[in-house]
């Protein structure tokens, strides 16, 4: 066990945990996240994902002793409901989602992509959510509510 | 689940009514059918057993049919503000948690809608609340019934005066049974119901604050994993606990027979554990190998069922023009839910509660008390969503592990599965094998047709009584629902085509009656069920999708070879009108231009197109749907990309169309990835498709083809189930444009690159 700090959400909380622990268990089972959830563990379905430091990161794979002193960002910590983030807000008007497991994957992928690269054509967009899984196939109104979302943000 | 037991009791405890088991059971056992209420301590014949009127004048509705992210929390929170005339924002539905909901068995199969939105249970129930508050208005307000409206819980009378809901019941029982003739409001007058209101839980979902079973946390809560067999058979040895010590946080290592189980402090300990512990297992036996299990499936003994069989297919056949032979095959395909299974588990003096996202709460709980050998009313299971499951994944299986560890340990444990185990391990939809033979006359009229499936089935839903349907029950002992095999009977009763075994072109004659929805008088289907060596269970459109696929293609080459146009010859054999204005809605759609398939000269390179269509009557009755495919193949690489779906949908008064459309769109991509892509694969040990890389599946980087759906909103006929209908379709819409396109017939899911190949290939020049 190592004592740590870790910044989430804007808020550092201190920690004593095996540095070795994927941030994803953290998030969910020391600070009582919701947002990432355990898909695979293994760097394929995106459900884990997290924004450190402007990247997208799967939080399933990265070990919590090497997030250091960037802010890790989830899902809840992007917009609340009483006050959602306008990436959330146009997944909410296009009711983009069946069981909404896929979110934090789905959500956080476009939004930084498109943080990096607001003028982000629809065919990158999809490149980049190639590792993203959503098994319900909503597909048709994820990416209408990304691009729907996109369009606000073209310089 | 935030709702401690207390505090429910509290509050409904005059709901938890114990009835005597023996005379209930007696008095609903006829009535019994798979789908429909069961007897508990829950009565469903009265209504407070499904609405409550709270002293704020919330209404409480209690289901047995959960959402899992099909719509059903959202549509039947509508039907319930509908039909007591309050608010949607007024209506709080419990789903499935055993201590306060009626059982309603298990939420499948497309049979939600025809279950609860019809003239029974919660739709019943809600109707009989409003007639019996309009009647206490009545006799408050000394007047007649008829005189009196009900605008959002407030009844008002001709002469101006008021009076809510809660003043007429606040708190109280109804203490009435739900009627049979109560009246449900006419689809004319619906102002919440039939409307497109999005799903309810949306924001909370897409803002992170949704509560999945996966992220329950219960205080003290232990994490625990399975350590699953190497493979099918294989028998426990021993293990060496020793292989664990240098690693904190270890609770406990639980075995049962085969079951072997670790709890720890937490998920990462839980999991390195599981890694790490030697365990010695004495081999399984032997898998038939993959490469010719579709002719294996043929030779294994069989259990058969002949469905229709007019007894003069033979001769039929000797009078037609032309006649044609094939065959389909369709593999072992996953549920592959995105997180795996999940569930909680507190077990602890003499008592269980088990958080879960089973589709058969009541059941589960039947089969947790048994292995758990609790007193049936010890043990409490709440529904909790999950990641979508697409019928019956890991939910109930992790339901039993989490049970077993907490049970072991005494203490809150949450049990979450490897992505390995998942995938290795769930009830996988089943293989089929159908032959298809058909004769046509010289005008092109379809004379006979015959047809003959094989499918593989071994264990499927626990049920209430048998835990050896999946993986846990079977490692702790318990055998599985096992194929008997035996000979066929002449068909008797009525048709029942619930697996969609007799095409809808076929008049699906018993005994005189005629209930199939075409016309084809020489007729015969048989089926053949045989053990498989995997489990199997319902994934999305059972079986459904694999006799639909055969049909639906072959159909389409007996129209090429009586060069007639798909939609022309489909229309040609149909009687059931309502199938008939589907297939016709949907090439409307398209602007289907009549004439046959294949589209015109071979053509060996480049990229061309192609449109096919497909129909079903799902389950024969349950909704009525055609769906047109256009498809882009590139013969060079080998690759079919469908550019546009077209979907017509009639399936009687749409609760929510936005639901249906959610619903619909989702299903056709997942059959399209299904059709495309996805396929189990095991080698002679065991099952290798295990994670998304071996396991293939379309992600967010595809080309979203373009989809329109056409709803017919049918009044005056019963709802039917909606969930499982367009993805039915896919397979066989794909394989009938790609035919269009290119002349190449693939008859083998899924339509990979080298099978593309092999059919251009074989194509007459
Ligand atoms: S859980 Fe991390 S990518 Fe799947
Ligand atoms: S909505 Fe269920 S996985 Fe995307």
């Amino acid at each position: 066990m190592t004592k740590l700090s870790l910044n989430v959400n804007g808020n550092w909380h201190a920690l004593d945990v095996d540095p070795a622990t994927p941030l994803l268990f953290v998030l969910a089972d020391e600070l009582g996240l919701r947002g990432p959830k355990f898909g695979c563990g293994m760097a394929q379905c995106g459900s884990c994902t997290v924004i450190i430091d402007g990247k997208i990161v799967r939080s399933c794979v990265m070990p919590v002793g090497a997030v250091g002193r960037d802010q890790v960002l989830t899902l809840e910590g992007l917009g609340r409901p009483d006050n959602p983030h306008p990436i959330q807000q146009a997944f909410i008007d296009e009711n983009a989602t069946q069981c909404g497991f896929c979110l934090s994957g789905v959500v956080l992928t476009a939004k930084a992509v498109l943080d990096a690269k607001p003028e982000a054509s629809e065919q990158e967009m999809r490149e980049a959510l190639g590792g993203v899984l959503c098994r319900c196939f909503a597909h048709v109104r994820i990416m209408r509510a990304i691009m729907k979302y996109a369009r606000t943000r073209k310089p | 689940m935030t709702v401690s037991r207390r505090r429910f009791l509290r509050t409904w405890g005059a709901l938890i009514v114990s009835v005597h088991a023996g005379s209930l059971c007696d008095r609903l056992a006829i009535a019994q059918g798979p789908f429909d209420t069961h007897p508990s301590h829950i009565d469903p014949t009265k209504l407070d057993s499904w609405i409550a009127v709270s002293g704020d004048g919330t209404v409480t509705a209690f289901t047995g049919k959960c959402d899992f992210g099909q719509g059903m929390l959202t549509a039947q929170t509508q039907l319930v503000a509908e039909e007591l005339c309050v608010a949607i924002e007024r209506v709080k539905l419990i789903q499935s948690d055993t201590a306060i909901s009626p059982d309603e068995g298990t939420t499948s199969g497309s049979q939600s809608t025809p279950t609860n939105f019809n003239s029974r249970n919660l739709a019943q129930a809600a109707a009989t609340a409003r007639e019996a508050l309009l009647q206490m208005a009545a006799q408050k307000l000394g007047l007649p019934l008829e005189q009196l409206t009900v605008v959002d819980g407030v009844v008002h009378s001709p002469d101006g005066r008021t009076i809510r809901y809660e003043q007429l019941i606040a708190g109280e029982r109804f203490a009435i049974p739900v009627s049979p003739t109560a009246k449900r409001r006419s689809p004319e007058e619906w102002t919440v119901l039939g409307k497109a209101i999005p799903s309810l839980e949306r924001v909370a979902l897409m803002t992170g604050a949704f509560e999945f079973v996966h992220t329950l946390r219960v205080p003290g809560m232990l994490h625990g994993r399975v350590v699953r067999p190497p493979a099918m058979g294989a028998k426990l040895v021993g293990l060496d606990e020793n292989s664990l010590q240098d690693i904190p946080g270890i609770i406990k290592l639980v075995t049962r027979e085969n079951f072997v189980g670790i709890v720890a402090e937490t998920q990462w300990q839980a999991i390195q554990a599981a890694r790490q512990l030697k365990v010695k297992w004495k081999a399984g036996s032997a898998l038939p190998a993959q490469r010719t299990f579709f002719a294996t499936l043929r030779q294994l003994p069989s259990r058969d069922r002949l469905i229709v069989d007019s007894e003069d297919v033979e001769l039929a056949m000797t009078r037609a023009s032309s006649r044609l032979e094939a065959t389909y095959s369709y593999p072992y395909q996953m549920h592959g839910s995105l997180g795996t299974s999940c569930a909680v588990a507190h077990v602890a003096n003499g008592q269980a509660t088990v958080w879960s996202a089973t589709q058969s709460a009541y059941p589960t709980r039947s089969i947790v008390a048994s292995l758990l050998g609790l007193p049936l009313e010890k043990v409490r299971v709440v529904y909790v969503r999950g990641s979508g499951c697409y019928g019956l994944n890991g939910a109930d299986a992790v339901s039993f592990d989490a049970a077993l560890l907490s049970h072991a340990v005494g203490r809150p444990v949450r049990v979450q599965l490897s992505r390995q185990d998942e995938m290795a391990w769930e009830n996988f939809g089943s293989p089929c094998v159908i032959d298809q033979r058909a004769g046509i006359d010289s005008s092109g009229n379809i004379l006979a047709w015959e047809c003959e499936n094989w499918t593989a089935s071994r264990g499927g839903r626990p049920g209430y009584d048998q835990p050896g349907n999946v993986i846990t029950g079977m490692l702790l002992g318990f055998k599985s629902e096992n194929v008997q095999p035996g000979a066929a009977e002449k068909p008797a009763g009525a048709l029942r085509n619930r697996d969609n075994a007799v095409p809808s072109y076929m008049a699906g004659c018993v005994q005189g009656s005629c209930t199939g929805l075409g016309g084809i008088r020489s007729e015969r289907v048989m089926s053949h069920m045989v053990a498989s060596p995997f489990f199997t269970g319902p994934l999305r459109s059972p079986i459904r999708l694999q006799n639909t696929f055969a049909h639906e293609c072959f159909m389409d080459e007996l129209a090429a070879q009586a060069q007639a146009d798909p939609v022309d010859f489909r229309l040609r054999h149909l009687r059931h009108e309502r199938m008939a204005d589907a297939v016709r809605a949907a090439a409307r759609a398209a602007a289907w231009e009549s004439r046959p398939s294949p589209r015109g000269r071979v053509s060996l390179r480049g990229q061309i197109t192609g449109r096919g269509i497909a129909c079903v009557g799902y389950e024969g009755d349950n909704g009525y749907a055609a769906l047109v495919a256009e498809v882009l193949v590139d013969l060079e690489a080998g690759r079919i990309s469908p550019l546009k779906f077209f979907l017509a949908l009639d399936c009687g008064p749409i609760s929510n169309p936005d639901g249906l459309r959610n619903q619909s769109e989702g299903g056709i991509l997942q059959g399209m990835s299904r059709t495309l892509v996805e396929e189990v694969t095991w080698n002679q040990m065991r099952i290798t498709s295990t994670d998304w890389e071996t396991y293939s599946s379309l992600h967010l980087d595809i080309e979203v083809p373009a989809i329109e759906i056409q709803l017919i909103n049918r009044l005056g006929v019963p709802a039917t189930g909606a969930g499982e209908t367009a993805i039915t379709l896919v397979a066989a819409s794909i394989g009938n444009a790609l035919f269009d396109a290119t002349g190449a017939r693939l008859r083998e899911v899924p339509f990979t690159a080298e099978r593309l190949r092999a059919g251009l290939a074989q194509r007459s020049h």
